[in-house]
């Protein structure tokens, strides 16, 4: 599916750390849109095998701020016709989403985020109880009784995907466009020259070699941090385990996109039949995917409260990613202090869904020098500024 | 189940603790700036590492120090804090 390339070149004319669907997807925009071929996407490990193989697959736009919202509309818009621009089935699957309200509370933001939605245009409204209950009949609307369910925020695009085949598509795209895929190829550093508008990048380091080159993107998600170590930054990124599991397949019952935020649980069935399903961060800081116990247990009980029939259910599988996490639950995106080194991160909890339009907007950004319009809000120094982008409240699910 | 030690009860599972953040040293609000303010108020050292923390002992209410491998997940020591220490 991909050319091999036995070595790296001396120099490139934007190297992009992480091949992941971010970082694909920049790569495949500034070939096909900015006329820039001459790339090295550099992966440590495998191609999409990071956050992009770890998330729940959740598309949606029902966000909290405006910024946010026409930010993920955008992204929901390409989402569209992506299968037809790579020639590759994404298996887009457009559901419908809930997200369940169980005090007066969390229906009130529902009600200031559907409003924010509707007048970007973006199909999202409050519902009732009964609306859920028609939805998805098999929910128990008590929880078992402690947390009953009050209403709704119903967003109809909400859609899944399969997160292979995204990073694939991209990367096929890219790599026919005679940019170069880089997997087992680690960074070790990034060299700086002091110019006069301060550091600047000149070449990264590998396992493989040197490489010179004037632009650095980063699309690294839970190691974010690692990397802006290496150029002499700091940012408010976080990086807590975000886990999630599947159970073993089962007949089609749920069509919908159920989350709970108040219970920290998000559902999906895929089209096997497997119940996808996910919680909130790991409530402590670890640069480690590994798997707990502790949280298959407690997610397995907040489903049982919600969907007492999958009693007999079992689990297959579980696993973490990395999530690097902002205070404000925006990414950081955009140019940075140092010169020709590029951020696309910050992504936490939502990074999957956002995947095109990163793509879109950080391929401009590294195109032209200059932030795209869509991802201003989101700037590297908006917390030197205290002009923080809140939207906290978009979360999936409390954290 | 993980466990920790807490230095004043003794060994318990890791779900009677809540993280409290990194140790870190609080510049005077009356005398600095708003930059420096800003980073100590949003920014972190995120890259893994051995690390000193504070932790809570949620069911007696005891704040200590709790040196851990941010990379590995492992607990190295736990001791109460002391003013003046270094972080």
């Amino acid at each position: 599916m991909f050319t091999r390339h036995d070595r790296l070149k001396t120099s490139y004319d934007v190297v992009i750390i992480g091949g992941g669907g971010h970082g694909l997807a920049a790569a495949y925009y500034l070939a096909r849109d900015h006329g820039i071929r001459n790339i090295a996407v550099l992966e440590k490990g495998y191609l999409g095998g990071g956050n992009t193989a770890r998330n729940t697959t959740i598309i949606r736009s029902n966000y909290l701020t405006p910024e946010g919202v026409q930010f993920y509309d955008e992204s929901v818009r390409l989402w569209q016709d992506l299968s037809q621009d790579f020639d590759l089935n994404l298996f887009y699957s457009t559901r419908g989403h809930f997200t369940l309200a169980h005090t007066d509370a969390a229906l009130r933001t529902m009600r200031w985020r559907a409003e924010v939605n509707k007048h970007f245009g973006i199909a999202s409204e409050v519902v009732d109880r009964k609306a859920v209950q028609d939805a998805i009949p098999m929910i128990d609307l008590t929880c078992a009784g402690h947390a009953p369910i009050v209403g709704a925020l119903y967003h109809a695009p909400g859609a899944i995907a399969r997160h292979d085949a995204v990073a694939w598509g991209y990367g096929r795209g890219a790599d026919r466009r005679g940019v170069e895929l880089h997997q087992n190829t680690e960074v070790f550093g990034i060299e700086l020259e002091n110019g006069e508008s301060g550091p600047a990048v000149t070449a990264v380091s590998t396992n493989r070699g040197r490489i010179a080159t004037r632009k650095v993107l980063c699309a690294v998600a839970g190691a974010t941090p690692r990397l802006l170590n290496m150029v002499g930054l700091r940012s408010p990124i976080f990086v807590h385990p975000l886990q999630a599991m599947v159970s073993e397949p089962v007949k089609a019952w749920l069509d919908p996109i159920i989350v709970s935020a108040s219970l920290h649980v998000y559902v999906s069935q895929s089209a096997r039949g497997e119940l996808v399903m996910g919680a909130s961060l790991d409530p402590y800081e670890l640069h480690s995917t590994r798997s707990t116990l502790d949280f298959a247990e407690s997610l397995a009980a907040h489903m049982l409260d919600l969907f007492p029939f999958l009693a007999d259910v079992k689990v297959n599988r579980q696993w973490a990613g990395m999530a690097d996490m902002t205070p404000d639950f925006a990414p950081i995106m955009g140019v940075t202090p140092v010169r020709g080194f590029y951020l696309d991160s910050g992504w936490g909890t939502w990074g999957f869904k956002a995947t095109p339009v990163c793509g879109k907007t950080m391929s401009h950004t590294v195109a032209r020098d200059e932030a795209h319009p869509l991802i201003r809000a989101f700037s590297f120094d908006r917390f030197a500024r205290y002009a923080l982008t809140g939207e906290k409240g978009a979360a999936s699910v409390g954290h | 189940m993980k466990i920790m030690t807490c230095p004043v009860n003794g060994p318990r599972a890791i779900s009677e603790f809540v993280y409290g953040g990194e140790l870190r040293n609080t510049p005077d609000p009356n005398t600095v700036d708003d930059v420096p303010w800003s980073d100590y108020v949003f920014n972190r050292d995120s890259t893994p590492g051995v690390k000193l923390e504070w932790w809570c002992h949620t069911p007696s209410g005891v704040w200590f120090i709790a040196e851990r491998d941010t990379a590995t997940d492992t607990i190295q020591r736990t001791f109460l804090f002391q003013a003046g220490q270094p972080s």
